[in-house]
């Protein structure tokens, strides 16, 4: 079926485009971006009001299976991709068994064809079991289809083997994907060390725990050579690490999670163990240099981190509770409401952020909706006004901070490969 | 000023923590107690005031003093109680904190007295129950009964808060003892010292209006009060600091270090102690220690905690 999207705006930095366009969708591909296009034969959508970005790509997604299905499977961690407006997706490989052998990255791929509703592609672990003992099999795991290397979850601590992994992935080009934190340092916290883990008598994660090791690896990367991106960033130290590592010419990106961005350590107050993530939400000085970072191009990149739990996980004391938080499903909406509505960035930002350089991180298709790319677009209300709330996750699981608050702009719709994944239009936008 | 106008303790369910309440709400918890203590003196001690309550005491750590503190509060005050003591291994085989805590509720109890080896374990009862919360003690966030029965015993002493200088002597980082003092005094408008090695202080605590002192000689010579906190000797094992004999020399309080220190200096201590390590024997019984004073004490405000969580008024009639 052929589509015809009229009166959007779409916004596409990389073709550079930025305006009220049209766009023809034919056999799933971008057929024609322009005004006054013919759309006989196209069900006409009317999105007047409304924005058209490509769609979003999160380098960052725990999709838990294979082994923890109860948390979450790659066709329910799709299905929340798309209500949240991602197209493109990774599965980390910290799934039980981890993805350190191919057969895994294989499961993976079949899953993802026979039940995902958006693109996944696997990510290879960097060590056997993701221990940080012994190097995985990289190549096999590249033939395979990883599209990056990571031990997420944690840093391979030891320097000879994280070294000898940057020198020997230099065969196959992908890049690695690293957890910064100091297994010593961090050892047994549950939040951020500052005065409000003083004040809630919970131990704390220093921020030297990520400093140290985002300043070894950014050491090693620039000794030999490779390719490494910084996961979930959270500390100002580490920003600086990153600019000043740029300024050198080491090959470094980082990220930055919607929840960093946005939450600071006071936010654990009350020990909702929803706030329970690793790198923990830092302080609020933390917060401004990450938020600066994103500003300045330092950090490159939006990720979600998404990383789902059950009820009963979370229904625990907080030391007890395990780390992390969904973000698939609110990510587009924080960055809307703490960036574009407060002046801070512009849509075309954002697209980048979001869409266009998770695809080049990780050399995959997306990240712009040039004629004769695959048609991964969505539909975005910018200005709409909208309460999280646990019972509308499509996620599996519900643990999100969010919950309860208000985040303005949403997705509407979501089209991979030229069909509607998700959508969630008025019947009168569809014109027969 | 009426009752109406201040927020009481009674207006609350349950009592967390000394960090969110007022200054009134606590000179009303030391007010309730004097009455409290004159009738633990009486040869017969028993009040109708809980009667057909259930008190239940969940206890998640081992502990003496404050469970039978606790009991010996709520049998005066006429409540049936009874003890749950739940091993950390149950924990660990994965028996849910929460389940145990609403079939505790089920079976009938009106508070349930927590102590829990984590923070926030009083918040996530609380939160999940709707009977009476008080916190006996959460990790290293907050024990307010202990930090109210200090209060009490000093206000005694001294007849006052006000202006008093307090050094909290040990491992504060890990001390809910020394985080509700911290609260508790600051609030009744004292000045509180901590005193201990560097690792053993956490972080931010200047943040929140508390001198932070590495030498103990220095600091008794400042002080009106200091309260010896036990030291545990898992926190050595952890790398914290070298040796208990070179703590005990740095901090330990001593006969010597009291003879150098002012004569009206007050000693406390929390217990259970450590003789010979964080304090010595005779340290403990020195004329300047309120050390047995302290314990006494714990049994009449934890009464009038009792008290004012049911629903009484400082200054109704009950006691006499």
């Amino acid at each position: 079926m052929s589509f015809c999207l009229k009166n959007g705006f779409l916004v596409d930095p990389a073709a550079g485009r930025f305006g009220k366009l049209d766009l023809i969708i034919e056999d799933g591909v971008v057929a024609q971006v322009g005004t006054d296009l013919d759309s006989t034969n196209c069900q006409v959508f009317d999105l007047e009001g409304l924005y058209v970005f490509p769609g979003l790509v999160d380098v960052h997604t725990h999709l838990r299976e294979p082994g923890e299905e109860e948390k979450e499977t790659i066709a329910t961690g799709a299905r929340a991709a798309a209500k949240g407006g991602f197209t493109s997706i990774t599965a980390m490989p910290n799934t039980k068994p981890p993805a350190d052998q191919s057969t895994v990255i294989n499961y993976v791929l079949s899953k993802a064809k026979a039940e995902a509703i958006v693109h996944i592609y696997p990510v290879g672990n960097i060590t056997k079991g993701g221990k940080g003992e012994e190097m995985a099999e990289l190549g096999e795991l590249a033939a395979a289809g990883a599209v990056a290397f990571s031990d997420d979850g944690a840093s391979v601590m030891n320097a000879k083997t994280q070294r000898a992994a940057f020198e020997y992935g230099k065969l196959f080009d992908k890049v690695f994907l690293l957890h910064c934190e100091d297994a010593n340092l961090a050892r047994d916290g549950s939040m951020h060390e500052g005065t409000v883990s003083t004040r809630l008598g919970l131990k704390g994660i220093p921020a030297l725990a990520e400093e140290i090791i985002v300043a070894r690896d950014l050491q090693l990367a620039e000794a030999t050579g490779a390719r490494i991106h910084i996961c979930h960033v959270s500390t100002k130290r580490s920003v600086e690490l990153v600019r000043e590592a740029k300024l050198r010419g080491v090959k470094v990106t980082a990220e930055a999670t919607p929840h960093h961005l946005s939450l600071i350590d006071e936010d654990v107050v009350g020990f909702n163990t929803a706030t329970k993530v690793n790198p923990p939400l830092r302080s609020r000085a933390d917060r401004e240099a990450l938020r600066r970072g994103v500003m300045d191009g330092t950090i490159d990149l939006i990720a979600t981190d998404h990383a789902p739990h059950t009820r009963e996980e979370k229904l625990k004391e907080y030391p007890l509770a395990p780390c992390g938080m969904i973000g698939l499903e609110t990510a587009l909406g924080i960055i809307l409401t703490e960036f574009y509505h407060t002046g801070l960035l512009d849509l075309p930002v954002i697209v980048e952020l979001m869409s266009l350089r998770p695809a080049r991180l990780l050399k995959i298709s997306g990240g712009t909706l040039a004629p004769g790319t695959p048609a991964d677009l969505i539909v975005v209300d910018p200005n709409l006004k909208w309460e999280v709330r646990a019972e509308d996750f499509a996620s599996k699981s519900c643990n999100s901070p969010f919950i309860g608050k208000e985040l303005t702009g949403k997705n509407l719709a979501t089209m991979v490969d030229g069909c509607w994944v998700y959508f969630d239009l008025p019947s009168e936008r569809a014109q027969a | 000023m009426s009752f109406t106008q201040t927020r009481t303790l009674g207006a609350r369910r349950h009592l967390l923590g000394l960090e969110d309440l007022s200054a009134a709400e606590i000179n009303e918890v030391l007010e309730t107690a004097i009455p409290c203590k004159e009738i633990i003196q009486r040869e017969i001690k028993k009040l109708p005031t809980l009667r057909g309550r259930t008190v239940v005491t969940l206890f998640f750590e081992p502990s003496t003093r404050t469970r039978i503190s606790f009991e010996l509060a709520a049998k005066w005050l006429g409540a049936d109680t009874v003890n749950v003591t739940v091993s950390t291994s149950s924990v660990q085989k994965g028996e849910n904190f929460v389940d145990t805590a609403r079939t505790i509720e089920a079976l009938g109890a009106d508070f349930i007295i927590l102590r829990h080896s984590m923070a926030g374990a009083a918040h996530l009862l609380a939160e999940h129950v709707k009977c009476r919360v008080i916190n006996a003690g959460d990790g290293a966030r907050e024990h307010p009964t202990q930090a109210l029965l200090d209060i009490f015993t000093l206000k005694e002493k001294c007849g006052r808060i006000q202006g008093l200088k307090v050094a909290i002597v040990g491992d504060i980082s890990h001390s809910r003892v020394a985080m509700s003092n911290i609260y508790g005094l600051t609030k009744l408008g004292a000045k509180v010292m901590v005193v201990g090695p560097p690792t053993l202080i956490p972080k931010g605590l200047t943040e929140l209006g508390v001198e932070v002192e590495y030498d103990l000689d220095r600091a008794l010579s400042e002080v009106d009060v200091v309260n010896i906190l036990r030291i545990q000797l898992e926190r050595q094992q952890k790398g914290l600091f070298p040796s208990l004999r070179e703590y005990s020399r740095l901090y330990g309080l001593n006969a010597e270090r009291l003879s150098k220190a002012r004569k009206d200096l007050i000693v406390m201590h929390p217990g259970p102690t450590n003789l010979g390590v964080e304090i010595t024997e005779e340290a403990a019984t020195d004329s300047r220690s309120v050390i047995t004073t302290q314990v006494t004490n714990g049994v009449a405000v934890r009464m009038a905690i009792f008290y004012l969580l049911n629903g009484g008024r400082a200054n109704d009639e009950f006691l006499s």
